[in-house]
């Protein structure tokens, strides 16, 4: 009894064990604290989580997610009751704007995710293998590269046919070859680097190589450009929405609600008025976090 | 720096071949079947297998490629379903409108976004610095065809000071054709009041279409100038008694120009994708209208034409910025 208690008193405690992460931590929030720009970003994607989250639950008039008719009461301007007004059928404006930050995020998630997923091992194997397989990588990333995305994208609906799904599978389609040529430039540069030679020279495999020394040391620049390219990829799938070629109304998804808004202009204005501010302010936090945290994770970027 | 010029090209032509191998690669995988779609939609049996011999659609891959390459060089690019003519004259048609106002846009993204990355760094941190940093910040994140629909409500609607959308007015003439750009012809035949009309309708297109160009332009200019402006050449000319004026727009932008320019390239991407917004917001019609159109319609050969055509004209203006870079920078034209 008496010698466990001992024990426990010699052996370092968790903070001390882990005192140099913590101190990093510690840095990284101060810095992330002082940033005025990057905690407003924080707080917008923060209220844009938890929107999405409880939505459902908090929205005024749930059943008007999609399908409800109040004819009655169409094309009412904003008030008290429909704070961003209704549309056509008499649906509200708002409810239909908290319910689109659902979709919205599972776009964004998938579309990045995928991306990720595809371009983040090419991207090693291209830097870690080198030689023509390297080569055969980089340059179809690059033919990739050459083509402006979005209009890659709408040739990729075009051939699949419009709807929310293939709309997300085009752009997965046209986001990874960013991430193969983030990776690839990280992974060459740490390839050479000592510690990495050093447990080359010790028998350490590849794979422990590339899953233990240099994959976790790409984390922070691919964490950064994800972080942009969630906001890249919601203007990505507003824009197909918007175009007809992505979700389809009446879903609640921002841009598809703008396509049919528009028609509706300039007298109901507040129909299109407010899921472009939706689209607006949640792409603006997802830049302004990006930004952050590259100014505290990318020392060269620290002012 | 004919060498320079000669791997450039040749770089372009491989690249072209991948954007052809992708367009082939998407025409191949779409569910419908490639022949049916040739022969058009009412078609039968006979007539779809006769198009699968002629088209080639039997033989193996890479000699379907050849073949897609031969029809493509000979200028078949297929049929519009919906405008019922050929690809490939419906494409000489709509390309010079979408040239023009993407040009028109790069002309006011650099025009409006270099003076006002320098004029943010040199009173950096000051006022001005962050009024023209809410421009920067909010030029990204804001969608461009909620923009363009906002744009049409207040300035053409609201003030009446801009047409609504539209090249020019229906009942004007477009002056006969020299160079199919409007706003150039307009002014070779001596026709000012189309040439003014033609203006006044690009002009809202064309402001929504450069804000994120001009967003990113401003933002690395400033960085760029920053750093530039804390050189010792800079310090040194500064203790030669130089005005600011040319220490700042002489000595320093020169330098920060290139980042800037590489900049302007990687953004041309961009305003090719937003060209197909703002052109479906503003009526435009140029060829991101038609490609939408055909999308919309699963019209196949239409998008694949358009794909081509906007991921060339991408291809060619990076061609040209790099030449322009190499120019300015001997260090870029020695090390490939």
């Amino acid at each position: 009894m008496a010698a466990g208690t001992q024990d426990a008193a010699l052996a370092p405690s968790f903070a001390e064990r882990h005192a140099g992460t913590i101190r990093a931590l510690r840095l990284y929030a101060r810095t992330f604290a002082r940033n005025g720009s990057a905690m407003l970003g924080l707080a917008i994607v923060l209220l844009f989580l938890t929107t999405a989250a409880i939505g459902p639950w908090i929205v005024p008039f749930p059943e008007d997610a999609a399908g409800a008719i109040h004819l009655d009461i169409k094309l009412q301007p904003p008030d008290a009751v429909h704070w961003f007004g209704t549309d056509e059928v008499g649906n509200d404006v708002f409810t239909r704007v908290v319910l689109g930050t659902r979709v919205t995020l599972q776009i964004a998630c998938i579309v990045t995710g995928v991306a990720m997923l595809i371009g983040v091992p090419l991207g090693m194997i291209a830097g870690f293998v080198g030689g023509w397989v390297q080569e055969a990588i980089m340059r179809v990333t690059d033919v990739f590269l050459s083509v402006p995305g979005l209009v890659l994208a709408i040739a990729i609906v075009g051939a699949l046919g419009p709807g929310i799904v293939n709309a997300m599978l085009a752009l997965s389609l046209v986001w990874w070859p960013g991430y193969v040529r983030l990776v690839q430039a990280k992974t060459l540069a740490l390839k050479n680097e000592i510690y990495v030679q050093a447990a080359r020279s010790m028998g350490a495999s590849s794979l422990r190589i590339v899953f233990v020394h240099i994959l976790p040391n790409c984390t922070s620049p691919i964490m950064v450009k994800a972080s942009m390219d969630m906001g890249m990829a919601i203007l990505g799938a507003a824009s197909l929405g918007f175009l007809g070629l992505g979700a389809q109304p009446p879903f609640p998804e921002w841009g598809a609600m703008i396509s049919v808004a528009r028609t509706y202009l300039p007298d109901w204005w507040w129909y299109s008025f407010f899921p472009g501010v939706a689209i607006a302010v949640t792409v603006l936090g997802f830049n302004l976090l990006g930004d952050g945290l590259r100014d505290i994770l990318d020392p060269k970027h620290r002012e | 720096m004919l060498r320079f010029t000669l791997r450039r090209a040749v770089l372009m032509v491989f690249m072209l071949l991948g954007l052809l191998a992708i367009t082939f690669t998407i025409s191949h995988i779409a569910p419908a079947d490639p022949a049916a779609l040739a022969a058009g939609p009412d078609a039968d049996r006979a007539m779809i297998e006769r198009y699968r011999v002629e088209y080639g659609l039997d033989r193996p891959m890479y000699e379907q490629f050849a073949i897609y390459l031969q029809r493509l060089l000979t200028g078949n690019w297929g049929k519009s379903i919906h405008t019922t003519r050929q690809v490939w004259d419906d494409l000489v048609t709509y390309f010079p409108n979408t040239f023009e106002l993407v040009m028109f846009s790069i002309l006011i993204a650099v025009a409006l976004g270099v003076p006002l990355g320098v004029v943010a760094a040199v009173y950096q941190n000051r006022p001005i610095d962050h009024t023209i940093r809410i421009l920067t910040v909010s030029g990204v994140a804001l969608p461009m065809f909620w923009l363009g629909l906002m744009a049409q409500l207040y300035f053409a609607l609201h003030l009446g000071w801009f047409p609504l959308g539209g090249r020019i007015e229906m009942m004007t003439d477009p002056p006969q054709a020299i160079t199919h750009l409007l706003l150039v012809d307009s002014l070779l035949r001596g026709q000012f009041s189309t040439f003014v009309e033609g203006l006044h309708h690009i002009v809202l297109p064309a402001v929504a279409l450069c804000f994120p160009a001009l967003a990113s332009i401003i933002r690395v200019n400033r960085a760029e100038m920053l750093e530039t402006l804390n050189q010792d050449y800079i310090v040194n000319a500064r203790a030669h008694g130089l005005s600011t004026f040319r220490i700042v727009a002489v000595y320093a932008l020169k330098n920060a120009m290139l980042p800037t320019m590489a900049m302007i390239g990687l953004r041309f991407g961009w305003m090719l994708g937003g060209t197909v917004l703002v052109e479906t917001v503003f009526d435009w019609p140029g060829i991101g209208l038609y490609a939408v159109q055909a999308a919309i319609s699963s019209d196949f050969e239409p998008i694949m034409g358009a794909t081509i055509v906007l991921g060339f004209f991408f291809m060619m203006t990076n061609f040209v910025i790099d030449l322009i870079y190499g120019i300015l920078d001997p260090r870029v034209r020695e090390q490939v």
